[in-house]
């Protein structure tokens, strides 16, 4: 689930977005009608490969309408902003998925972007030479462990750590507090937005940091020795020359990791907490997110509404990518038309 | 970077790659559906292979879909937990069988009490779920339990997040004891539980509950005895407080009429032996089979099963079906009929 829904991450990928505009029209006519067969073939193919995509992507988009047609047509635009959940009454909104997908991804970024910023700014700027490479391996071995390995870490070690240490402690000195009261309400178990959060964070960080670390590596040294040698402190030269310099692919980035948060599945499933009520806003009440309602529910869901309502879901899903993608898209471009203006 | 992003994707399609290969086979059957039996029917099939040399590929996917590619003919046997009414067999053209029986056992995670010590009624239980009994010396579980140190926590109740047949045969219980909890929640393999954190698939709820002070859950009775749970005693329908053993899931099998129907659902039977919350699991098939061969396949493993199987099922926790209940499955077989209406050859 996780990898198809995603956003595909080349066309967010900074090396290729800050190259200059290769050109992209095919030769002129008189070449092409003296190539050789095999040119032509490999054109379609290659061709044919770029619409095979695009028609995927249709095929998919069309048969997840016409499966959650059924739902679509009964609860409408509703369906976003109804709480209940309940499959034996076959009544189904999902509000409280899309809030806990949102908000999950939310609290990843905010820890994620800034941590992953630190390791970057580290691996290129500060760190002595000889950790550079075994530092950026680990950190890109982090990537590759598996979801639900982090899925049953989170359960069993981190969710009672999170549990003891920090919800317990903070419910004692903020519990009659007002509105941070409610914030840290909700049963200590360690379990649901924040844990989930914090795991998603963990699982991005890799994703993100090691994009910053590529793009912060392709500022030219002349760059930064110029302003070295003007006298500039460290975070000067990151924050008044490199971060300008780089921002498209930061920015790229924090996208490719923001897709991989929203899309994950297994392993917000052990640590969410898969409760399908919102009646607080606590950040440690459990709830639950689209991936993990559908990962649960979709193999025992009888035909009919419980399925078409879990096929909506899955399109908005879609939906929520899609948006993530185009504005990362319009960002990037913004950003390059006022690098146009400034030169 | 990018290298670990493209070996990931590659791993994983290497893995759906194999998963697909592996189904195909010479002399095999195929069946899916309900989790809960896969661990006793993957046994039975290795054994089977072993002494008979044809393969039984069963696939837990969940009673849900096993129920989709039964309907939809991929498989020769589809799976179920939840046993399907008469009329909607009949419908599609189907029958089902019995093949195991277990238990759905409530397990509790307190300082200081062992298990068995507990005891529950449905009622209790209900309110427990129903986020009106929230802590655990509330008069209604001191009257029932008295003498119990119990404490004076907030219950932390835990239950299934995934769809699934223990979820329905809970639910079914507090449905046929607990008038209100029938009312607000219902029956069904996925409900809208008015309290709790859910956790994935049994191991998910066991986990939740050994790691919680002060949690109740519900579990396959495997589970509990493997991971040697706090399990909770259930009054039943006689009144008698019972704890959950293969005698009392046979004991309340032994209280449902196998004769005039397999739809059985067997929570809350009569007989003071019998475990309140037990459950059978079915095989699902069609009346008319394109491919009879097969069809003689899966009667001849399940015929075995039945025979040979039982002590591998009673290693595994669960309850085989009576002999009697045997007879009556083979009647039902007798009526499976080729395309041409000729019938099924059992041997």
């Amino acid at each position: 689930m996780s990898t198809t829904l995603s956003p595909a991450p080349a066309p967010l990928f900074p090396a290729a977005s800050r190259r200059p505009r290769a050109k992209t029209s095919p030769p002129s006519m008189k070449k092409a009608r003296s190539a050789p067969m095999a040119d032509r073939i490999f054109g379609w193919l290659a061709k044919g490969a770029a619409i095979f995509t695009l028609a995927t992507l249709a095929a998919i988009l069309v048969s997840l309408t016409i499966s959650a047609w059924p739902a679509i047509d009964k609860y409408g635009l509703g369906f976003l902003t109804s709480t209940t959940w309940d499959p034996v009454a076959e009544e189904f909104g999902g509000l409280v998925m899309i809030y806990g997908t949102l908000m999950t991804s939310f609290i990843a970024l905010l820890i994620a972007v800034p941590v992953s910023f630190g390791i970057a700014l580290f691996l290129t700027e500060l760190s002595p030479s000889w950790l550079k490479r075994p530092l950026g391996t680990a950190i890109e071995l982090l990537a590759a462990v598996p979801s639900i390995v982090y899925g049953m870490w989170g359960l069993l070690v981190f969710s009672p750590i999170l549990s003891t240490y920090v919800q317990q402690p903070l419910q004692a000195w903020f519990g009659d507090v007002p509105v941070l009261g409610a914030l840290f309400s909700g049963p200590p178990v360690g379990i649901g937005i924040l844990s989930a959060g914090i795991i998603l964070a963990i699982m991005i960080i890799p994703f993100i940091a090691s994009v910053m670390r590529d793009v912060f590596e392709v500022t030219p040294t002349l760059l930064k020795e110029s302003a070295y040698g003007l006298g500039s402190t460290t975070w000067e030269v990151v924050s008044k020359v490199v971060l300008p310099y780089t921002k498209a692919g930061v920015i790229g980035g924090i996208m490719l990791g923001l897709g991989r948060a929203i899309g994950e599945t297994m392993a917000v499933t052990f640590v969410i907490g898969n409760f399908n009520q919102l009646d607080s806003l606590s950040l440690f009440q459990a709830a639950n997110s689209i991936t993990s309602a559908l990962a649960n529910e979709f193999a025992e869901a009888g035909a009919g509404m419980h399925q078409a309502a879990l096929m909506y879901l899955g399109l908005v899903l879609f939906f929520i990518t899609f948006v993530v993608l185009t504005l990362s898209k319009l960002l990037l471009s913004q950003l390059k038309k006022k690098e146009g203006a400034r030169t | 970077m990018t290298l670990s992003f493209k070996t990931t994707i590659a791993g994983a399609t290497t893995i759906a790659a194999a998963t697909f290969l592996s189904a195909a086979g010479a002399q095999s059957i195929t069946g899916a559906g309900a989790s809960f039996p896969a661990p006793v029917y993957s046994k039975w099939a290795a054994e089977y292979n072993k002494v008979t040399g044809v393969k039984v590929n069963y696939q837990s996917v969940g009673s849900g879909a096993g129920i989709k590619q039964i309907d939809s003919k991929t498989v020769d046997f589809g799976a179920s937990d939840m046993p399907q009414t008469d009329e909607v067999l009949k419908s599609k053209g189907q029958f089902q069988f019995p093949t195991v029986i277990g238990g759905t056992v409530p397990v509790v995670n307190i300082k200081g009490i062992a298990p068995g010590q507990m005891k529950l009624d449905g009622q209790v239980l209900g309110d427990i779920y129903l986020g009106k009994i929230t802590k655990w010396n509330d008069p209604a579980l001191v009257a029932l339990n008295p003498g119990l140190p119990l404490p004076d926590a907030a219950i932390a109740p835990v239950r299934r997040a995934d769809g699934s047949g223990t979820t329905f045969n809970f639910t079914n219980y507090l449905s046929r004891v607990h008038p209100e909890w029938k009312a607000k929640v219902g029956e069904g393999t996925a409900v809208n539980w008015p309290v709790g954190a859910g956790g994935k698939g049994n191991e998910g709820v066991a986990a939740f509950v050994s790691r919680l002070p002060n949690s109740i859950g519900y579990v396959e009775y495997s589970y509990v005895k493997q991971n040697k749970m706090t399990y909770a005693q259930m009054k039943n329908r006689d009144g008698v407080f019972v704890s959950p053993d293969d005698a009392t899931f046979k004991a309340a099998a032994a209280g449902a009429d196998w004769n005039k129907s397999f739809y059985q659902l067997i929570t809350d039977q009569p007989g003071k032996d019998a475990w309140p919350i037990s459950t059978a699991t079915f095989i699902l098939m069609h009346l008319k089979q394109d491919n009879p061969a097969n069809a003689t396949e899966t009667f001849k493993f399940f015929t075995w099963a039945y025979k040979g199987g039982d002590q591998i099922a009673a290693d595994l926790d669960y309850v085989p079906m009576p002999d009697s209940v045997v007879g009556a499955i083979e009647k039902v077989w007798s009526q499976v009929t080729d395309a041409s209406g000729k019938p099924v050859a059992l041997k």
